[in-house]
Parts: structure tokens; sequence; C-alpha cells
């Protein structure tokens, strides 16, 4: 069975284990549901209000006929009601998805900008000075957690500029994108330094393991010189690692920051998961997380196609 | 004339301090165009870093040249000291003037790049070629290495190749472009010894085709006999002894030489054959192990839902049995099932069919349940790194339900002794170990539970010639005064010879001739016997013309339900069978 | 002991163990309640003081002593990370252990179970455990537990795979070795050296996530004092108070760094591709 077919049989396998998993973490919240989605208002309902109400949700139903509605709901892209927010729930994530996108995309881009050329140069460079200087930049900035970074910017910030420069209503982007992006550069920025960090070490370890193999010599041998055994020879097969790694980051950022956007009081996905524990919305918290999870295995499924193209012993089968 | 290349005095050193750490120590030699030299020594002998410095590919080692020079003589006449030049001038001479390949062709090509483009890549940086004619040129190239097919096989990548092949490929890159000298480092080391002959065959071929000079490095000394002018012998970072190839090996001066051509087994088609336990038909002596139609069959399944779709026919209807006190070797190459064989006699993989009795030696009472031993072919791997070798010993001790006593201590210290370790050996650790005292541990391990058989699968191949012959020697010793009975795995005929009184081939999964090691060696009988012989290299043969032959090793799967023929055997003397061919083999199976 | 001298000769091992063993010391003192001033008593005298004699990091918003808080939440984070890596480390080994061992079938659950898991942010899934639980230590434990089970359980059962082919494991079964005889001295105890790397680099992730958690109201409750709780007080006050928000900020910053230089340093001494190339 070829390796890409394997992946597409799986996927839904784990898909299916992941909305049981969402499913059951809402169900086993203590206390009953019509409490937990009313909150306080629950104590005005009248006994036939409530189980009105548990009917019309299908609470009375055992698990497995719960599940297989909101099974089919998900189908039907329906994935309940939002209370907080007092629409579906995927009208609150589509409204929010822009903005999470947007910050993984540039956070991503920092990042392999960054990160990528650093990883490279300390590899060619093992051992000197300036490689010495990539590790510590890229030890550090691995260290250092997002919300530390995004509170000193912040602090910088405002006591460089008084206050920071663009903040208030979000605009997306098709509406006023330079506006826009002056209020998204600094978490890009923020969330981007942690995975350039990333992105540099497991270019620069994959990199020098890469330089030590037998293909690497031989292309020596044949007088390639050493800008095109490192680009030609070397990168590409160094970049498995990288393209993993940076995948799996993306697939986690789509999930939302929920620590930066936080700090940088963003709309985002991760606000929204916030918001729905903290006012314990279970369908939106439900539908978000789900929509996460997806998120995240669409990307590494992506991830590990991208694979089959990049290296033809997976493409075409180990011998 | 001078010489094409000239090395003097070359001195090689690794890591902080290379003036102290020298791993080559004055090192002089001279290559005419149009000669072959030979660099002969055994691991840590420093031929291979030689190899690498003439090239300055040893500077992405971590190696450095502390002094010497080395001139080569290039295709303008002016002489450039390769010691000496730049990192660009080193560029314009790799590949275009100096070609090398290396030991593991299966690692040596990227995985990422087609053959094609790998081999254009030589065009393009010293011809200038690209597009269409550098297409063309790869194609001419491939045909120089008689690969079949060439146009298609460009588009190939390197892992839907087998190591014969890439082995090709790595030539036609290293003489793309006319080098006029190629430096070969173990280029056959890593394949079967049938593919071995193909590619020293090639490597002839294209030496009088092109009148390229050759340096050859090689840790065996039989194999030189092919194909060299002259020989030079390096041990410990020096060159002992070198001079005309007859004259090194018909007269050698210096007593490494003499020790290679002499102390380690070398290939005598049958004459050095072991004369003693000759097999009694009349005695009525139980077989140590007999093993009856054994068929090792591994499912293939396909699709989404695994279907079953065939099976690979690993072993199929093997029979032989094994008296107490002899050994019989199975020899074949890789894929032949022999690996395979020895498992499932262990129980190591699920014989599909087939039974195998083996008997117990009498004597002691502590008596194992399982008569059968196993030595395996890694020393690094058969050994737990993090248990101290008196754990290791216990183990087999302990698992038959024995414990950790005295006695158990006293047999411990009896058998390490006896294998030829130290007796403080007992506190120790595996990484304290040299490969050849790992596989002498081994050994101590087997002979724990007094087996009265072991298995010893390839487990001299991984050691160094001489620390081989000294194995050797001991597993006889052991086999006379314990009466082992061994079954020896491997592929290299030189050292079959050495050991067996029986030999018995295989083949795609079945044994095609059996019996007695001098009568099998001597007069081989099936054709891949033959063919398996003509292969080994051997002193004696010397310059001797191989022919080229591309048959390919048969798909051993089959479609589920098949069942070969029963076996139709020719006899050739009292002990010595060999299947009846006909059809010819390579057509039966395919 | 031969791996204390490698970790010393090893320069990040150096300086990472040197951070690791302060801030141990320092848990510890906060743990035991060893701090220079009462981390919880409110000083309405000395509200917002900047670092002195008396206050070395000044004071917070109701004249509590930064330091003293800080040294309490270096207890009260590393009692959660030491924890949740102890569970996670626990059920990862015999998760993974039990999947390479058995294979087939149990092993495709099981990995199948563990994609679920990492289908999941860390912070998120630790979100998720605290809004069924509701916030508090132990739901941290178990929640950043169960965030790097997963990675555990991979880190364990790819070597335990290759060892599981090795030699020396097929030499013990023709021997006749017990299941368990194999599974703790030829598999477990090879893989001391992997888990030790791994746990040390975990906790530097645990620490993160717990930072996270609390700094998000989510993990350890006020007045209780943890890293992220008091980097969440300082946002509003960061401009007037600014050691509020450098003091904490560098204590989780080198913490993590600790152990990641540590965690490295134990990868280049105990792995054996790196021993071989320079012997």
């Amino acid at each position: 069975m070829g390796y890409v077919t394997r992946r597409l049989v799986t996927f839904p396998l784990v898909l299916i284990g992941v909305s049981i998993l969402v499913f059951v973490a809402i169900r086993l919240v203590p206390g009953d549901s019509i409490t937990a989605m009313l909150g306080t208002e629950a104590g005005l309902l009248t006994p036939q209000q409530r189980v009105a109400l548990t009917a019309y949700f299908g609470l009375d139903q055992n698990w497995l006929v719960q599940y297989w509605h909101w099974l089919l709901g998900l189908f039907r892209g329906d994935l309940g009601i939002s209370v907080a927010y007092g629409k579906p729930v995927l009208d609150v994530i589509f409204d929010r998805f822009p903005l999470t996108l947007e910050l993984a995309f540039l956070s991503m881009i920092i990042a392999l900008a960054i990160g990528l050329p650093a990883g490279v140069f300390a590899a060619t460079h093992n051992g000197r000075p300036s490689d010495l200087m990539v590790r510590i930049f890229a030890m550090v900035g691995q260290s250092t957690p997002s919300f530390v970074v995004g509170l000193l910017i912040i602090y910088m910030l405002s006591v460089g500029f008084g206050a920071l420069p663009t903040m208030g209503e979000f605009s997306p982007f098709w509406k006023d994108p330079l506006r826009n992006l002056s209020q998204l550069i600094f978490p890009a920025i923020t969330l981007g330094l942690a995975f350039a960090a990333s992105v540099t070490r497991i270019s620069r370890s994959a990199m020098l393991d890469v330089l030590s193999d037998d293909y690497v010599r031989t292309a020596r041998s044949k007088g390639a010189s050493a800008r095109s055994v490192i680009w030609r020879h070397a990168l590409p097969n160094a970049l498995i690692p990288v393209v993993t790694l940076s995948g799996m980051e993306f697939g986690y950022l789509l999930g939302g920051a929920v620590l930066v956007e936080k700090i940088y009081a963003l709309p985002g996905l991760g606000r929204v998961v916030l918001d729905a524990i903290l006012q314990r919305d279970y369908a939106l918290l439900q539908g978000s997380v789900l929509f996460i999870a997806f998120n995240f295995m669409v990307v590494n499924l992506l991830v590990d196609l991208a694979y089959s193209a990049l290296d033809p012993r997976i493409r075409l089968g180990e011998r | 004339m001078s010489p094409l290349l000239s090395v003097r005095d070359l001195r090689v050193g690794f890591g902080h301090d290379p003036e102290v750490n020298q791993v080559v120590r004055g090192v002089s030699f001279d290559v005419a165009a149009g000669e072959t030299l030979a660099i002969v020594g055994e691991s840590g002998s420093g031929k291979s870093v030689t190899a690498l410095s003439i090239n300055r590919l040893v500077d992405f080692g971590g190696g450095r040249i502390v002094s010497g020079s080395v001139k080569l003589k290039r295709a303008d006449n002016s002489i450039l000291d390769l010691t000496a030049a730049t990192e660009p001038q080193l560029t314009k001479v790799r590949g275009a003037e100096i070609g090398m390949i290396f030991q593991e062709p299966m690692t040596s090509l990227n995985p990422v790049l087609s053959i094609g483009t790998q081999i254009e890549e030589s065009f393009r940086l010293h011809r200038g070629l690209t597009g269409k004619q550098a297409r063309a040129a790869a194609k001419d190239a491939l045909d120089r290495v008689r690969i079949p097919d060439a146009l298609r096989r460009l588009k190939y990548y390197p892992n839907q190749l087998s190591g014969g092949m890439l082995q090709r490929v790595m030539i036609a890159t290293a003489l793309a472009c006319n080098s006029r000298l190629l430096i070969a480092d173990e280029p056959t080391t890593a394949l079967d010894v049938t593919v071995q002959a193909q590619i020293m065959a090639l490597l002839a071929e294209l030496k009088r085709e092109t009148g390229m000079s050759m340096i050859f490095i090689t840790h065996d000394i039989g194999l030189v006999a092919g194909i060299a002018d002259r020989v030079m012998v390096m041990q410990n970072g020096q060159a002992v002894e070198q001079g005309e190839l007859n004259q090194i090996l018909d007269h050698p001066q210096h007593p490494y030489t003499q020790h290679l051509l002499h102390a380690v087994p070398h290939f005598a088609s049958g004459q050095a054959a072991r004369t003693d336990g000759k097999r009694d038909s009349e005695a009525s002596v139980d077989p140590a192990l007999r093993v009856d139609g054994l068929t090792v069959r591994f499912p293939v399944t396909s699709g989404v839902f695994r279907r079953p779709a065939g099976a690979v026919h690993a072993v199929e209807g093997v029979d032989f049995d094994l008296m107490p006190g002899e050994t019989l070797a199975i020899v074949g190459e890789s894929g032949s099932g022999k690996s395979t064989t020895a498992r499932a006699i262990l129980g190591l993989t699920k014989s599909t069919r087939g039974t195998f009795s083996a008997v117990r030696q009498e004597a002691s009472a502590r008596q194992s349940q399982r008569p059968v031993q196993m030595v395996f072919q890694n020393p690094y791997a058969s050994l737990n790194p993090r248990l101290s070798i008196a754990s290791i010993l216990a183990e087999p001790v302990i698992a038959a339900g024995g414990r950790l006593d005295v006695q158990t201590r006293d047999r411990m210290s009896m058998l390490i002794e006896r294998v030829g370790l130290p007796s403080n050996s007992l506190d120790r650790y595996p990484h304290e170990f040299s490969g050849g005292q790992r596989q002498r541990l081994c050994i101590a391990r087997a002979l724990m539970l007094n087996p009265s058989v072991v298995v010893l699968d390839e487990a001299v191949s991984a050691l160094d010639v001489s620390v081989q012959a000294k194995v050797l020697d001991l597993l006889v010793d052991l086999q006379r005064e314990f009466n082992l009975a061994y079954l020896f795995i491997s592929h290299d005929m030189a050292v079959v010879e050495r050991i067996a009184h029986r030999i018995a081939v295989m083949y795609a999964g079945q044994i095609v001739e059996i019996g007695r090691a001098a009568a099998v060696l001597a007069n081989p009988q099936h054709s891949y016997t033959q063919r398996l012989i003509a292969a080994v290299p051997t002193v004696s043969r010397r310059k001797e013309h191989f022919e080229l032959d591309t048959r390919q090793v048969p798909s051993l799967v089959r479609q589920p339900g098949f069942e070969p023929a029963p076996a139709d055997w020719t006899h050739f003397g009292a002990d010595h069978k060999a299947r009846t061919e006909a059809p010819p083999y390579s057509q039966t199976a395919g | 002991m031969r791996i204390l001298r490698a970790i010393f000769g090893h320069t990040s091992g150096r300086i990472g163990g040197a951070i690791v063993l302060l801030y141990l010391v320092i848990a510890l003192l906060g743990v035991m309640g060893f701090t220079p001033h009462d981390p919880l008593m409110q000083n309405r005298l000395d509200r917002l003081h900047s670092p002195t004699i008396t206050y070395w990091m000044g004071t917070d918003l109701f004249g509590r002593d930064v330091a003293s808080r800080l040294m309490r939440g270096v207890g009260q984070s590393f009692t959660v990370a030491f924890l949740s890596v102890a569970f996670a480390s626990l059920a990862g080994t015999v998760l993974g252990l039990a999947a390479a061992w058995f294979g087939h079938r149990l092993d495709g659950i099981i990995m199948r179970l563990m994609d679920v898991l990492l289908a999941f942010p860390a912070i998120l899934l630790a979100l998720l455990v605290v809004a069924i639980v509701g916030p508090g230590t132990w739901t941290s434990v178990v929640a950043i537990g169960i965030v790097y089970t997963p990675i555990f359980t991979r880190v364990v059962r790819g070597p335990a795979l290759s060892l599981k082919a090795r030699d020396f494991v097929d030499a013990a079964r023709t021997f006749g070795s017990s299941r368990t005889y194999i599974l703790t001295r030829h598999l477990l105890l090879n893989l001391v050296a992997p888990l030790t790397v791994q746990i040390t680099l975990a906790l530097a992730w645990a620490l993160l996530t717990e930072a996270g958690l609390s700094f998000l109201g989510l993990g350890t409750q006020p007045p209780a004092s943890s890293l992220g709780l008091m980097l969440s007080d300082s946002r509003n006050l960061m401009e007037t108070a600014p050691w509020l928000l450098v003091f904490p900020g560098l204590a989780i910053m080198v913490s993590i760094l600790g152990f990641n230089l540590l965690g490295d340093a134990l990868r280049d001494i105990l792995d054996p591709r790196m021993r071989r190339s320079n012997p």
C-alpha cells in the first residue's frame, strides 16, 4: 500500500477519534448541561421549560444517539448555537479565522526567512564563533515564552512611542491592508521569534547530518563547488525535518495563539476558545476545538504529502 | 617521463592536534599513466585516508595534511601540488582529472536527485553542457558502464536500483569527463561476490578502453591479483612494502605482507578444505540436527484491506542433517535465504512448514532445553551495551531457570579463558572490547549451556581479515574439544573452505547443491555454484578476464497457492548432489 | 559519577546545570517558606515600591514583596512541572513499550490515540482539561501530563522498536529469556539515556505551559503566587512598575533556558551517534 494511500486512510480514523474525544470531554464537564449552558439564568427556568430544553437539545437521549446527531450536524455544517455570541458556532469561527490564518502565515514567513538561512549558515560555519552566536540566539529565542516576548515588545513600544501605535478595532486585510499589517506585525514577530529559533536549530542540525552523508562526499569528488554542495545536494535532503517542524508549528498556530492574542487584544480563534471556557459556552467550545484539531490534521496531511514530493524514497516506496 | 601522480612523504592527521594524531605517517608512491596501483590494508591502516588526501576530500572529514606533497601531472602537462592547491583549483581537478568511487554505492548517491541529474552534473560542471546535450552525454556514460536500457534508467532514483547497478552509475559519474585517474575506495566490499566480479570486470575493461590510471583500495589481497599492476601494503599509517604485483604476491618481503598472504583465508578451490572428521555412513550415530522440508514464506498483502496477494518464498523445502562434530556451511548471496534458514531453526522466524529436530548431547546434568545456540554477524549489536560481561554470560543460564551461583561463575571463567580473553573480563562492559574480542564473548555465551549445535550466522564477516583467521582457528579448536556441530552461514567462500566439512549452496531460497566441501569447491556441478566459485577472487587468478553478465536474482514473490515442483537431484559421488537443471534455473525462476 | 563529570566538561551542560541547580535551591526554599518576606503579606505603605535593599525586586500593587512571591512562584512552577513530567514520562514509557513490543493492532490503536492527542496545540489541550475539571494545581499537573504523554510515547516507541530488532534481543530469544527480562534489561535499560534527555527537555516545556496556563488565569489561583500569574498582573502596571514585568519574565526565561541547555548537553553526551564521531 502506497504511502499517500496509507495517510489518506488513517486521516478519517484519527478525525473520528478527535471528534469522540471532544464530544466525550464536553460531556465530562460536571453539572447538568442546561445549567452549564444558561449559567445563572437557568435558575429562572420552570421545571417544564427545563424538560423542554433538555428534549430540544436531545440531552435526554443516550450519548451514542447524541453523538450521532452531533455528527450528522457536522456534515451539514451545523455546529450548534453559541450562547455567548448569540449566533451559530460556525459563524463565530469564520469571523475569527481570517485573523488567525493571517497571523500564522506571517509568523511562518518570519520564522523561515530568519531561521533557514541562519541554520544553514551556522551548519556551514560549524564550530566557529559565528556558529556559536547563532546557536546562542536560537537557544535564547527558543527558551523565551511568547507571552514574555510579547509583553517586552509592548513595554518597549509603550516606552518608545508612549503607547502602542495602532490598537483599537481590528481591521481585516481586505478593508485596510496597511492598518491590518501594522496591527499584526508585532504579534507576528512575537510568535515568529520562537518559531524562527526552532527552525534555526533544526535546519542547523539537519544540515550538519546531511553534510556528513556519503553523497555529499560524492558531490565534492565530482568537483561541485561549496555553494553547489550546500544548496543543490545538501539542502533538499535537510529540508525534510524543517518542513515537518514548520508544518507542525503552523498547524498549531492555526489553533490560535491564545496567549499572544490575549496580550495584543486580538480577536482570533484562540480567544474564542478562551471565552468559551470562561463563559461556559460548551457548544462553542466543542465546535471550535474540533475545528482547530481538524485544521492541524489537514496541515499535517499536507506536510506528509509534501514529503513525498520532496523525497523519492517515500514517493516510490523503500526497496 | 614523469608519473601521472607522485606522492612524497604524505602525513595526514586528525583532530585538534593533527601533528600528534597522525593517521597516515609518511607515505610515498607514484602512479604512472595507465597503471593500476592497489593499496592493501586492514581497517585503521590509513589506506582510505591516503586516498582521500589525493583529491583533498580529507579536508571535509576533519583531516589535515601535515606535510608532504601530492603532485599531479595535469592534462596540459603542468604539475600541480594538490597539497598546496586552493579550493577553486581543486574543484577543477576533482571530477575532471581525478574521479572517485566509494564503498557504499547505496548511500553515495543523492537520494532526492535522479540518476540522470547526478551524471549530468559532471558534464555541466566540467564541460558546460546543459539540457539535451547533457542528457545525451549522460546516456552515453550509462551505456559505457553497460547499463541496459540507459535512456529509461536516467529517470530512476537511487532507491530504485540494486547495489551493483548503483556502483556502475558511480563509475559512470566518476569517469564522465574522462578522468585520467580513478580512485576506487573498496568499491566492491558492500556487494555480493558475483556482483563484485562484474564490477571488477567492468573496471578492467574501462581501463583498457580509456588508458586511465587507477588507485584501487582494498582489504582483500586476493582481489588485487585480478586488476593491479603494482601493490602497496599499508599497516598503521605506513607503507610497509610496495612493488610489482607478481613480486609482492610471490615473494613478499615484509612479515605483514607474508601474514596477509598466508595466515589469512584465501580461496583455494577446495584444496584447503578440512580433512578431519570424515563422515562415516556405517556408524549409527544420530545427527545432532536434522532439518526436513523447511519452508519459510512471508505473506505479501496489497490494497487498503491487506488482501493476501501472494508470498515471498524465502526458504523453500530445505533438507539437511548435521552430525556431531561436523560443520555444514550454507553459502549463498544476499536474498538466497541462508540467514532466514538459520533464524527459522532458532525459532526467530516462524517456519511455514517443515520439521527440525535437534538432539541433546548427553553428559552433564545441567542441560539446556535448547540444544541449538547462535552467534550473530555483528559483534557490536549482539551484546547489550548496558550489561556487564558477567550478566551477559549469565543470561542463558538464568533463562534456562538456573542461577548465578558458584557453578555458573566457574563455567564463565573457564569459557572466558577458553576463548582467549583475560580473566578479568567478567566485570567489564562490551564497549571495552574490540570486534574480534566481542565475537569471542558471543561464542562463550553460546557455549554456556553446553549446546550440541551452534549456528554461526556470518560470524566472522564483520571482522578484519587477520582477526578472522584467529576466530576461525578458535572455532575449530572448540569444535574438537566439545564435539560441536556447526551450521556455518556465510557468503565468503574463502572462510567457508577453512571451516566446512560439508557445503550447501543456496540460491533463491533453495539448496541447489550439497556435499563434501572439497568435492563441491573443486568440482561444482550446478551452474549457479560454478558461477559463484568462478567469481571468487584468488591470489592465483592473475589478470583474469571476467565475462560481463547482467542476470538479476529472480523475484521470490509468488502467487497465492503456488507450490514449487519437487526437487530432482543428480548424484555425483557418495556425498555430493546437485539439483537437476532443465530448463536452466535462470529461466524457471522469474 | 561519569555522567556528572561529562556534564561538567560540556560548556552548555555546565551553564545549564548551574542554572537548574540554582533554581532547584530557590524552588526548595520557596516551597518550604524560607523567603525574605511573607509572600502573601500585604503592606499598604510600600505599594509599587521599586527595588531596594529591603525589597530586592520591589513590591507589587498590594505591597507584597516581589522577590518572595517569585521564590514561591518558582517553587509552584517547578512542583507542577516535575509532577506533570513524571506523569507523562511514566505513562509514555508504558504506552510506548507496549506499542513497540506487542506491535500490530495494539501498536496501531495506541499510536492513533496519540495522534488524536497530538492534534491539539499543547495549551489548548491543557485548557480543555481545565475546562472539564476546573482550574487548580492538580488540574495543571494532569493537563500538562496528558499534553506531553504522546511525545514520550513516541520517544520510547521508536528506539524500543529498533532495540527489539537488535541482535542481542534475538539472542535473548534464542536462550528463551522471559519477556520481563528482555523488556527490563534489554529495552528499558537502553532507553534510560534517551528518556533522560527527553525528561530534561520536557521540563522546559512543562514550565512554559504552566506559566501560560497561569498567565491566562487557569492555572494556579490567586492569592497563591506563580510566575505566570505575576506576569499577568504586571500587564497594566508595566509603565509605572517595570520590575513587575522584568523579574518574573526573566525568571521564566532563564529557568527554561537552563533545562534546554542541560537537555542539549545530555543529548550530546548520551547520544551514541555523537559519541562515535568523537571517541
